[in-house]
């Protein structure tokens, strides 16, 4: 990886120049960093010593039978790795890859002004390259997992991710962080490329350990005419931040959903950038969040539409349902609109479940604990529907019902 | 419709008709700020010893202080020391009746359609006169002390109601509140100032204004209302000033305070001079506003048209201390040619079942940039609290641009809050619509452009209404195209 060393110098310089940022910088307001910055972390061990026997091979159980990468602590493990895919597709780690993606690594992610995408830029060891291709159909999704763990001395890995689909192309990829153990700190940067008229699905599940912090910011730049989606699903993590940028071309189409069901005393921040740059885009991104505990949720949603992206249409909305005395919300849906013939909207609720249907559902014999579960469920399932991979979707069914169960109790 | 629409089109080739200049003699202190032109303004206006410290400490404070960066408005560098703090009209302080105040300022308010002749009044309305950096005249003060409602210049109150005054003065805005905050803190130098006592429904419209005249002067004024318990208000406010080359600022604070079961409702239609069609030129109108309700069930409530200003940053806010208090926001910014405008509300939920409204509508025109920025914030304490947020923005023209940053922050689960946004353009089915009727193009977009700020405008007392519609009509005049 020679070509990207001045790219990787200049992100450390930035990185030393920018420091972390504070409750101060506009983009951090809710999120205080400030537990990270004064942690010294050292570079986490590429071994499984710290997870029980057993313990793994449970975690890895959806994962089976597809086509998988894993990494462990940021480094790339063949032996849990799984590759069965068609001839001319690349799915490798970033090192075996051995440049051959240069042209298109750290050319998206910008780190200027972002401390972490600098701190990763600087720094990373490893992640994922998966290049398809121009004209083909991946129909099986493609596996990122990433497995990080924590002990006595704070450990920090920096998963660095390369998703490149060729024009006419369809692919599927879900990122999936699983952590466990305290103290370490996962700052993962994803690029994806999208060339012309590609259909493009994204999945994020983070369940990360609930003594972590998580950092990850997602680039996309998509190519015209493509379909684009992305599903965030954050459900472990200490502090959390999650950062999207998707830049759009003419008639993309983008969909951006994301849930969260912090609990306990978690921080899920989740920052999403929209940039209709071209003409004729569209955009819909919905975020549910269900809040317990003493958990504190931020949503930063901004659309930016430029100066001549006309017939741009655009949508977003923030759901909210807050469940505990002690939690808190922060939202901030933002529009920048440059262009006049488009269409914008945005909304946000900050709410509890509605009594009235409680009271429908206990009118008929429903109790009302129950009836609560129901309605939450229902609440969530609103996000978990739109996901196309089916084990996926039936994994995280059953992650919302115990969590609502483990609530109560 | 019928009774704008000859007004529009008669105004249609008229450009800002408020920018003459008023050929008086002026009382003008040098450019410059320090803690001696302090001292003098204090001097001047015979202020006890505790305002001049107030001043002070607000002016040290200011030292400290920094220019917000944060605003998404764009404009050169300020040269606070190029500023003239103070000026007023060369009278005798004080005019003790109409027939003191100088004929040519009488003329000017004439030209400008503000009846000062209480027998010409229409709709008995008390009007208080700022004219630069002074009040000139208060009309109908004797009809209200009747009623014990003390209505006057700031400088009158300073005198005559210390004791009001200490008591209130930076209780809603503290003078270290923010940069212009602070500023004008240390250099206000008249403003309105009125006492509503228990009870009492103030009987007819209260109302100020503005007026800049003089050339590189700053105005700085604060303006002061207290409802005590169970009273009532309606507050207008309106300005213009002449057209010139150079930027002025405008940098005012008002202060409400609601006591028990009290309500004010504060209006203004602001048309300081916009800048002409290049941009150059034009007020900066950097305003602090905040109303308190400070007892149960007080009400406080703002409604706006920002039409004039090169650059408006301002957040009439509301701090829901009391329990069951309502706040509510109206506005209807415009911002044509290259005006600027970053306002919107603050909605501090404290106290229980307090509820808020806010109804924002931002229409853009030509170069220019219309941001909506608030917030809603429920702490702990608001059980019950409620907010619903509507921002709606217009855009004229591809040249323009509309931003909205609501910030929503709950802390209370009880509470329910709302917001929604959207942003289209005027259809040309609409129009077209509307033109096949023997509609002209310019009068249709003038009807939806009313039909759209509507809900604002039934906010307005009556009089403010017909004026804010016809300001509407000439502020959107050439952006048709």
């Amino acid at each position: 990886m020679t070509g990207i060393e001045p790219i990787r110098q200049d992100a450390a310089r930035r990185v030393a120049e920018l420091g972390f940022p504070t409750t101060r910088d506009e983009d951090w307001r809710f999120t205080n960093v400030s537990r990270i910055a004064r942690t010294h972390f050292s570079a986490a061990p590429s071994d499984l010593s710290a997870w029980g026997e057993g313990q793994l091979e449970q975690r890895l159980v959806p994962y089976e039978g597809s086509p998988r990468l894993v990494f462990i602590n940021g480094c790339y493990s063949p032996e849990l790795s799984s590759l069965k895919l068609a001839r001319g597709i690349r799915a490798t780690s970033l090192r075996e890859a051995n440049g051959a993606v240069e042209a298109h690594l750290a050319r998206y992610a910008v780190y200027q002004d972002r401390a972490f995408v600098a701190l990763n830029t600087a720094n990373f060891e490893d992640g994922a390259c998966i290049e398809i291709p121009k004209g083909t159909v991946v129909e099986e999704p493609i596996h990122l997992v990433f497995l990080a763990s924590g002990g006595d001395v704070p450990v920090i890995s920096h998963p660095r991710n390369l998703v490149v689909i060729g024009p006419h192309s369809q692919a599927t990829v879900v990122e999936s962080y699983i952590g466990h153990g305290a103290n370490y700190f996962t700052n993962a940067v994803t690029e994806i490329v999208a060339g012309d008229h590609s259909v493009v699905d994204h999945y994020k599940l983070q369940e990360e350990d609930e003594r972590s912090f998580h950092v990850a910011t997602l680039q996309v730049q998509l190519g015209r005419e493509t379909n684009f989606s992305t599903h965030s699903i954050s459900l472990g993590g200490g502090l959390v931040r999650n950062d999207i940028n998707a830049v759009l071309a003419e008639g993309t189409e983008a969909t951006v959903n994301g849930l969260y069901l912090p609990s306990g005393s978690q921080h899920v921040d989740n920052h999403t950038v929209i940039d209709h740059a071209r003409p004729h885009g569209a955009s819909h991104e919905l975020y549910k969040g269900i809040l317990s505990g003493a958990s504190a949720a931020v949503f930063n949603g901004k659309i930016v539409v430029r100066p001549g992206a006309q017939k741009t249409d655009a949508k977003q909305t923030n759901k909210n349902l807050v469940l505990s005395e002690n939690a808190t919300i922060n939202t901030k849906p933002e529009l920048q609109i440059h262009a006049d013939d488009v269409r914008c909207t945005h909304g946000a609720t900050i709410g509890q479940l509605d009594e009235e249907a409680i009271f429908y559902l206990q009118s008929r014999g429903i109790g009302k604990e129950q009836a609560r579960d129901l309605l939450t469920y229902a609440f969530a399932r609103d996000i978990i529907d739109r996901i196309k991979v089916e084990p996926l979707r039936a994994r995280l069914g059953k992650i919302v019902l115990e969590r609502l169960h483990a609530n109560r109790n | 419709m019928n009774a704008t629409a000859p007004s529009i089109e008669a105004l249609a080739n008229q450009e800002y008709k408020w920018g003459f200049v008023t050929e008086i003699e002026a009382d003008t202190i040098p450019k410059g700020l320090n803690e001696d032109v302090i001292r003098m303004i204090s001097a001047k206006k015979n202020e006890p010893e505790f305002m001049l410290e107030w001043r002070l400490k607000s002016y040290r404070q200011w030292l400290k202080m920094e220019e917000p960066q944060w605003p998404n408005v764009h404009y050169p560098r300020i040269d606070y020391q190029d500023i003239i703090y103070y000026s007023a009209p060369a009278t005798k302080v004080g005019p003790k009746s109409l027939d003191e105040v100088d004929p040519e300022l009488l003329r000017t308010y004439e030209k400008l359609g503000i009846p000062l002749k209480e027998q010409e009044l229409l709709a008995g309305i008390a009007v208080d006169i700022v004219f630069d950096s002074v009040s000139v005249a208060t009309t109908f003060k004797a009809k209200l002390a009747e009623l014990g409602i003390i209505f006057c210049s700031f400088s009158e109150a300073v005198q005559e109601h210390p004791e009001l005054i200490q008591k209130y003065l930076g209780s809603v805005v503290p003078h270290s509140d923010n940069f212009f905050a602070a500023l004008n803190a240390a250099v206000f130098s008249d403003g309105s100032f009125c006492y509503v006592p228990k009870g009492v429904r103030c009987p007819m419209e209260l109302s100020t204004y503005f007026r800049i005249n003089a050339k590189d002067t700053g105005q700085f004024e604060r303006t002061l209302i207290i409802a005590d318990e169970g009273a009532y208000v309606s507050y207008l406010e309106g300005c213009t000033a002449p057209m010139r080359d150079n930027n002025q600022l405008h940098a005012a604070v008002v202060e409400l305070v609601a006591l028990d079961n009290a309500q004010i409702k504060y209006s203004t239609v602001q048309n300081w001079y916009p800048g002409d069609k290049q941009g150059k030129g034009g007020i900066y109108n950097f305003v602090t506003k905040r109303g308190k309700c400070l007892g149960d069930n007080s009400k406080i409530s703002w409604t706006q048209v920002e039409t004039g200003s090169a650059i408006t940053w301002k957040y009439p806010s509301c701090i829901l201390i009391g329990d069951n208090s309502v706040g509510e926001f109206y506005s209807v910014a415009l911002t044509n040619n290259y005006q600027q405008a970053d306002t919107g509300t603050k909605m501090i939920h404290i106290g229980k079942n307090t509820r808020s409204t806010i109804v924002s509508k931002g229409i853009s025109a030509g170069h220019g940039q219309n941001t909506y920025r608030g917030m809603v914030k429920i702490l702990k304490s608001a059980a019950g609290a409620r907010n619903y947020s509507q921002c709606d923005s217009l855009l004229l023209g591809d040249q323009c641009g509309a931003h909205t940053f609501p910030y929503l922050e709950v802390k209370n689960t009880s509470s329910q809050v709302e917001h929604e946004a959207s942003t289209s353009k005027i259809g040309e089915d609409q129009i077209f619509y509307c033109r096949q009727r023997g509609i002209s193009s310019e009068d249709a977009v003038s009807m939806i452009v009313h039909g759209f700020c509507k809900e604002v405008f039934r906010e307005l007392p009556m009089e403010f209404a017909v004026e804010a519609q016809k300001l509407l009509g000439i502020s959107l005049e050439g952006s048709v195209g």
